[in-house]
């Protein structure tokens, strides 16, 4: 079950049949470049005040700044560059997304496999739990979260990731308990491996499929919900500008014609999730053994 | 055999998938006539479920009948439109399927599904329909068919579940009914009872009926003749009591000397040695080649049907005495 | 029959019991509302005085005895910011909120089950494969972006439909409907369908899988192998099996839906409780917040409750089960 190579580039050949998915991959890459190169692409430092010109502001798309670069995609109510407020933005969208959809993952699946391991009533017990909280609508809950904590990135991760362990928990247990029919586990159990030792090092591994699909779609997720949070005025505080709060902000000046202000940072926030969710559709086809018989 | 109710002749379906087309049967030849039975033996994966579903005309792509004629009563079935193939479907063709548990639609009254097949075939009012559905009920031995009409199928055993399948495909009293397995799923003394419905109200219709099954002991006690399939082919075809007293080809031999009842107590259960190869994947020439303790070089040409011992036969050396080698 | 309603309606009672437990004890979590309440520069005795006036003195579970008191007799306390009673302003603003939920649950069923049909009967046609990546798309749209363009499009360039608000209403019951007014309507259209994208994407998925493993069941071949018409094939045999998923996900969905609406409501300037909330957690005007989610509790178990019912209306083999 160890992934090794030849197993990998068979996946990805599979994976290239779908020239739809082989885009949402390289859409994918782009958008992390992008995010991680940053101060490179930029033309300025959104954040650096001294760079800003109040004398530049709402300019449309292709004005040359005093400083002597293009405002590609125009510049918005403080004479901010939008290209570099959007990359800086998705820097800040990628971390939220990927860190709160990855401490959901550790934390619901190590939940789920326990809860499946134990069995019994503590089961139930820790079953009935996620039910409760995968009941409760995830926007009502981030927003009481934030409310209550206060506005920062830590923050935002944080209630996302109160919001979505419930998910990997339920997908983790469901799989496990498929899994712990087989014999392997009996062979483990009674070749007195511990028991953590068996959840990580036999049970995780033969489950692992489902909750890659899940979490690469749980990202696109978090990100929409970051966004809609920071859209909301709840989510990450002004000094951190993500797509979402950036998209907020050109709200008001849409009405008055000035577009790019908030069309390129949804333009930018919707390519990311497209491309991570059609990135995780083929794995899901690829990886769920039912989707697959198709 | 002049002029048989169904005759096949040279039949090919291929199987389109993303390595490339596969030929699930190949040459496919043979007849029935009105009230006669037909026993298709053959292992899982041999084509014999295609075979009927090719007849039916419900072959879904990527599969497609890609040769061969299928004359029912001199027509030939794979010119007829779908319109037209239709209107045969369930009334002058009929078809039983494997696992009654899963043939019946989970959420519909038996009456709507009984009374449904009448209408589609016939203009009566739907009392009518409804009368025949339940006498169709009373026919194959379902008790107070009466208040059964109003039953779901989870409400059903699994035998009188393809009772009602069986009442529902005799509804018009077809000239051919193709029977899928339809006793694999079931208990054995049940079984003995599907079989026995099957074959009297087929005898009372005239129907004629191809059994498929992979047991050759139920052909033996059923049918008329019987067509043996082997990857794809049909190996031998003849009259039941011919082939299976004195099989011929090597692979029907194997499989009557491996029949419990052939084999003596306290000695090993004789097998045919190998397994069944991957249809994609046939060897060269007779695709028994591999398994067969006959075989020589001149069996790396796929052999022709030819007539032998009074019977149609696939192989260039035929066991020569009855006896299981 | 009978007798399962009873057990059924005693179950949803004490989930709603149990679920009020969880939002007090939330609230507790959240902290005194004196610090709100209270001016800068109000003493220590002031301080004591609205203490005790909120029963904040009183033991834990007093005051969720209080609380639960309150709740029966639709006393919820009066909204810090708005001086009035919590539950009449929630109430009030319901309507509202109802009306642009469920209009949207229709358009994605509406929208999304055909085109689900479409996907799903013929799998590999190039419609069935636009339809499939839309879904995706539909997936990945933020509703509030959705909500934004549809303004910028329809709003502020073509000016075909309004942006804001509800438009005229009629008066039945004593609250006021827009669906019945075409300029009410004419407001509705825009929010309810940035509201359903998400639901129609998923509509549109559910029903297609439903169709294909539908299409692929042993059930379809038989109905086939008896001659009848694609026509009733789909119509009958196929519909029915769908149908149970699609209206268990989509009844259960309705609370989300009106969860959702918070952001709708923001963007199109609706007047509902979804504008109300926001306003209120950001104030933490505590009664306002209890109020919502009370009612929001009360709405998840009444709408299982009847998802539970109709999904035995449905599946006979459910529904034949205690017989």
């Amino acid at each position: 079950m160890k992934p090794d190579l030849t197993s990998f580039v068979r996946f990805l050949r599979v994976y290239c049949r779908s020239p739809l998915a082989v885009c949402g991959l390289i859409g994918t890459v782009l958008v992390l470049a992008a995010a991680l190169f940053a101060p490179l692409l930029s033309p300025q430092n959104p954040y650096d005040l001294m760079q800003l010109d109040i004398m530049e502001s709402r300019l449309p798309p292709g004005e040359t700044a005093f400083a002597g670069f293009t405002f590609l995609l125009g510049s918005d109510g403080q004479g901010r560059d939008m290209l570099s407020a959007i990359l800086y933005g998705l820097r800040i969208s990628l971390i939220v997304g990927i860190g709160s959809a990855a401490l959901a993952f550790v934390f619901g699946t190590l939940f789920g496999l326990t809860a499946a391991y134990i069995g019994g009533r503590t089961e139930t017990v820790m079953m009935r739990l996620v039910d409760l909280q995968m009941s409760f609508p995830t926007i009502l809950s981030a927003l009481l979260i934030l409310a209550l904590m206060g506005k920062s990135v830590g923050n935002v991760v944080l209630a996302i990731v109160i919001v979505e362990w419930a998910t990997y928990a339920r997908t983790a247990r469901g799989a496990a308990l498929s899994e712990l029919r087989r014999e392997y586990v009996d062979a483990a159990r009674s070749l007195r491996m511990g028991h953590r030792n068996i959840i990580l090092r036999q049970l995780l591994p033969n489950c692992i499929s489902p909750l890659i699909v899940l979490l690469t779609m749980q990202i696109a997720r978090a990100i929409t919900l970051e966004a809609t949070l920071s859209f909301l005025g709840l989510g990450v505080p002004i000094t951190e500008p993500s797509l979402g709060l950036l998209i907020s902000n050109g709200f008001e000046l849409m009405l008055s014609g000035t577009y790019w202000v908030s069309l390129f940072p949804g333009i930018a926030l919707l390519v990311t999730i497209f491309s991570i969710n059609l990135v995780g559709d083929r794995m899901r086809q690829i990886l769920d053994p039912k989707a697959a018989q198709r | 055999m002049s002029n048989p109710m169904l005759e096949v002749r040279n039949l090919r379906t291929e199987f389109g998938s993303e390595a490339g087309r596969v030929t699930v049967i190949n040459d496919v030849s043979f007849a029935l006539e009105r009230g006669k039975v037909l026993g298709l033996v053959g292992e899982s994966g041999s084509g014999k479920s295609v075979t009927g579903f090719s007849i039916m005309g419900l072959i879904d792509p990527p599969g497609e009948v890609t040769g061969g004629q299928i004359l029912f009563n001199g027509q030939d079935l794979r010119q007829l439109p779908e319109h037209r193939m239709r209107t045969l479907r369930g009334n002058r063709i009929a078809m039983i399927f494997q696992d009654p548990a899963m043939t019946l639609n989970p959420v519909l009254r038996i009456d709507t599904q009984m009374i449904e097949t009448i209408l589609a075939h016939e203009t009566v009012s739907k009392p009518v329909a409804r009368d025949r559905a339940r006498d169709a009920l009373g026919m194959v031995g379902i008790p107070s068919p009466e208040e059964r009409l109003h039953a779901y199928p989870h409400q059903f055993s699994g035998g009188m579940r393809q009772r009602v399948a069986i009442a529902i495909a005799l509804l018009h009293s077809p000239d051919l009914l193709i029977a899928d397995e339809p006793t694999t799923a079931l208990d054995v003394t049940i079984q003995a009872q599907i079989l026995a419905v099957v074959q009297r109200l087929a005898r009372e219709r005239g129907t004629g009926l191809i059994w498929i099954t992979h047991d050759l002991s139920v052909v033996a006690g059923l049918a008329d003749d019987v067509a043996v399939m082997y990857a794809g082919r049909i190996v031998e075809y003849g009259d039941v009591g011919t082939v299976i007293n004195q099989p011929r080809h090597p692979y029907t031999n194997g499989l009557i000397g491996s029949l419990p009842s052939n084999n003596q107590r306290g000695t090993r259960l004789r097998q045919i040695a190998g397994s069944t190869p991957a249809i994609a994947q046939l060897p060269q020439g007779c695709a028994f080649r591999p398994r067969c303790t006959q075989a020589s070089d001149a069996c790396l040409i796929m052999p022709p049907q030819t007539e032998y011992d009074g019977r149609l036969l696939r192989c260039f050396h035929p066991v020569t005495h009855g006896k299981a080698t | 029959m009978t007798l399962w309603i009873i057990q059924r309606t005693l179950q949803a009672a004490l989930v709603a019991l149990a679920m009020a437990l969880i939002v007090f004890l939330g609230l507790n979590l959240i902290g005194s509302p004196i610090e709100t309440l209270l001016p800068p520069e109000a003493t220590h005795e002031e301080r004591l005085r609205l203490i005790a006036d909120l029963g904040l003195d009183q033991p834990l579970h007093t005051q969720f005895f209080l609380f639960l008191k309150g709740l029966v007799q639709g006393n919820l306390g009066i909204s810090y910011v708005y001086k009035e009673p919590a539950i009449e302003l929630i109430l009030s603003r319901l309507p509202a909120t109802l009306e642009l939920a469920l209009f949207a649950v229709l358009l994605s069923l509406v929208i999304g089950f055909p085109l689900g049909l479409i996907a799903g009967y013929r799998p590999d046609s190039f419609a069935a494969k636009a339809i499939m990546t839309g879904s995706i798309l539909g997936f990945s749209l933020p509703i509030f972006w959705v909500g934004i363009l549809l303004i910028m499009v329809f709003s502020v360039t073509l000016g075909w439909l309004p942006s804001s608000g509800r438009g005229s209403t009629v008066t039945i019951l004593g609250v006021g409907w827009s669906f019945l007014t075409w300029d009410g309507l004419r407001h509705m259209i825009l929010p309810a369908f940035s509201l359903s994208l998400f639901n129609i994407s998923m509509v549109t998925r559910l029903t297609e899988s439903g169709v294909r493993e539908a299409m692929s069941s042993e059930y379809v071949k038989f109905a086939r192998a008896k001659g009848l018409t694609p026509r009733r094939i789909m119509s009958v045999h196929v519909f029915k099996n769908i149908l149970i998923p699609i209206v268990t996900v989509v009844g259960l969905d309705i609370g989300t839906t009106i969860a959702f609406s918070i952001v709708t409501e923001t963007i199109f300037a609706w007047p509902g409780i979804g504008k109300i909330i926001i306003d209120s957690i950001a104030a933490l005007d505590r009664p306002v917040i209890v109020a919502y989610l009370m009612l929001v509790v009360l709405m998840f178990v009444l709408v299982n409750f009847v998802v539970d019912i109709l999904y035995r209306v449905l599946d006979p083999r459910i529904r034949l089960q205690g017989e």
